[in-house]
């Protein structure tokens, strides 16, 4: 039953993601975007673009993630599905589960199998290309998921979308440390242990930001 | 809880927080008066860093301030989600602004002794300076949130929820010169073996320290008072007592 409940609201989330608001084309091109803009204005330098790649990146999957992050729950604060659910017995987390996951896959997930295309355009050396994949994908998960938390806290409010930056923002910094450490430490022992850190960044924010978000709904809704 | 209560009473706070207010005043601007002489005419260049050194006694307090007063804001959040003090409330969102002041003041004279010591402003992989700049955008971001909401109720629930997310940071600026190498000297003063500092330092150092907290103590009361006074004349308003 309870399996069923997680699959409808996932099915139904992530419809919703897939045809509102571009679904994952708007991001991925403003991702994209982002990456072309920075290499037009650093010129032609090939050193210094390759050398700053790593950091580029993660500063425009934070800009992409921006963009479908405000209406992630204030459409469904709008037409009451939120107080449906919340009138669910159920726990609300499952609800912020699906609705984020749904997200991530729609918008997340295609930005961080293109980074390493976007890679290769930033000048990226390209036995980083694989190892920056993987920390994109893992990276990505938690800035979804701290997104989302400062996207129900500011669903009440209109136009929250530069609130949303500004509560997420220190929220990202340890994971974006550890992405780009991780990176940066290729082919040295310490690679592996800022992996670690990494993925220990992306596990606490699975952990605790659905029941954080969950109480901001809560107050969102009231 | 039963004995804390007492103090959870608006009218009980106004009576007894306004003969406080100028005694704690008064006497942290004593104890940073006397700390700052110290400091800058009394003890003796460093060996190393010479004159430089004496902006740690405003740095350090600002420090201590900084981290204590996220850690009260928390704990004022959690109060107030729990057991829904309004007082607790109007303490977290007084203490606010004051916190952000301090942590603005860290990271600046940090810049400003930095700069002759280590050669830089600022160091962006350092995890000590880093977090606590994290810290000063969780402040800026607290008040932003609470700005942003229609209600006193939402202001207050919002900021409790972010508030009591960012305290996780508070550990982090603490330990993070012990786990990670960084540029920023180890802890000196609280570690287990006992301060590291002599004692015609440590001394007006701790007065500092004892004198800008309580400066912040009472400038928190106060942002309280004009917190409930603005509380009461809005209650007149929607009463239809005064005109707006």
């Amino acid at each position: 039953m309870k399996a069923k409940a997680f699959q409808s609201i996932f099915r139904q989330a992530f419809s919703e993601a897939w045809a509102k608001g571009g679904g994952f084309i708007l991001p991925l091109s403003f991702f994209i975007g982002v990456g072309v803009l920075v290499a037009f204005s650093v010129g032609n330098r090939a050193e210094l673009l390759s050398q700053i790649s790593g950091g580029i990146l993660w500063v425009a999957m934070v800009a992409g993630a921006f963009v479908t992050m405000e209406r992630l729950y204030q459409a469904d604060l709008e037409d009451g599905v939120l107080e449906l659910h919340l009138q669910d017995t159920g726990p609300l987390t499952e609800y912020v589960l699906a609705k984020t996951l749904a997200h991530w896959l729609v918008s997340g997930l295609p930005m961080a199998l293109f980074s390493p295309l976007v890679g290769i355009m930033l000048q990226m050396p390209r036995e980083l290309l694989p190892l920056a994949g993987l920390c994109y994908s893992l990276g990505s998960l938690a800035i979804f998921f701290w997104g989302g938390f400062g996207a129900a806290l500011s669903s009440s409010v209109r136009r929250g979308g530069l609130l949303i930056a500004l509560i997420a923002l220190p929220l990202y910094v340890p994971t974006i440390l550890f992405g780009v450490l991780t990176i940066e430490s290729y082919g040295t022992d310490q690679m592996f242990i800022n992996l670690a850190f990494l993925l220990s960044c992306t596990l606490f924010t699975l952990a605790v930001s659905p029941f954080m978000t969950s109480a901001a709904l809560r107050m969102s809704a009231d | 809880m039963k004995s804390l209560s007492v103090f959870a009473n608006p009218h009980r706070f106004m009576m007894m927080s306004k003969p406080v207010i100028p005694v704690i005043g008064i006497a942290g601007f004593l104890c940073v008066a006397f700390s700052t002489w110290q400091g800058l005419y009394i003890v003796r260049p460093e060996l190393y860093q010479g004159d430089a050194a004496r902006i740690m006694f405003v740095h350090v307090p600002m420090a201590w301030l900084a981290m204590a007063a996220y850690t009260f804001l928390a704990l004022a959040s959690f109060i107030w989600f729990v057991w829904r003090h309004e007082l607790a409330d109007l303490a977290a969102k007084s203490i606010a602004p004051l916190g952000a002041l301090s942590t603005g003041l860290c990271l600046a004279t940090g810049s400003v002794w930095g700069k002759p010591t280590w050669g830089t402003w600022f160091q962006w992989d350092d995890a000590r300076l880093v977090s606590v700049l994290v810290m000063f955008f969780l402040y800026l971001g607290y008040m932003a949130v609470r700005q942003a909401m229609d209600t006193h109720q939402r202001a207050a629930r919002a900021g409790a929820i972010i508030a009591m997310v960012g305290v996780i940071n508070v550990p982090i600026i603490k330990f993070s010169v012990d786990i990670w190498s960084s540029l920023h000297q180890d802890a000196s003063v609280l570690r287990i073996d006992g301060p590291a500092m002599p004692g015609e330092y440590l001394m007006p150092l701790l007065l500092g320290a004892l004198g800008y907290t309580l400066i912040f103590g009472s400038l928190t009361l106060m942002l309280m008072r004009s917190e409930i006074y603005m509380r009461r004349a809005e209650a007149k308003v929607l009463q239809g007592l005064v005109e707006k």
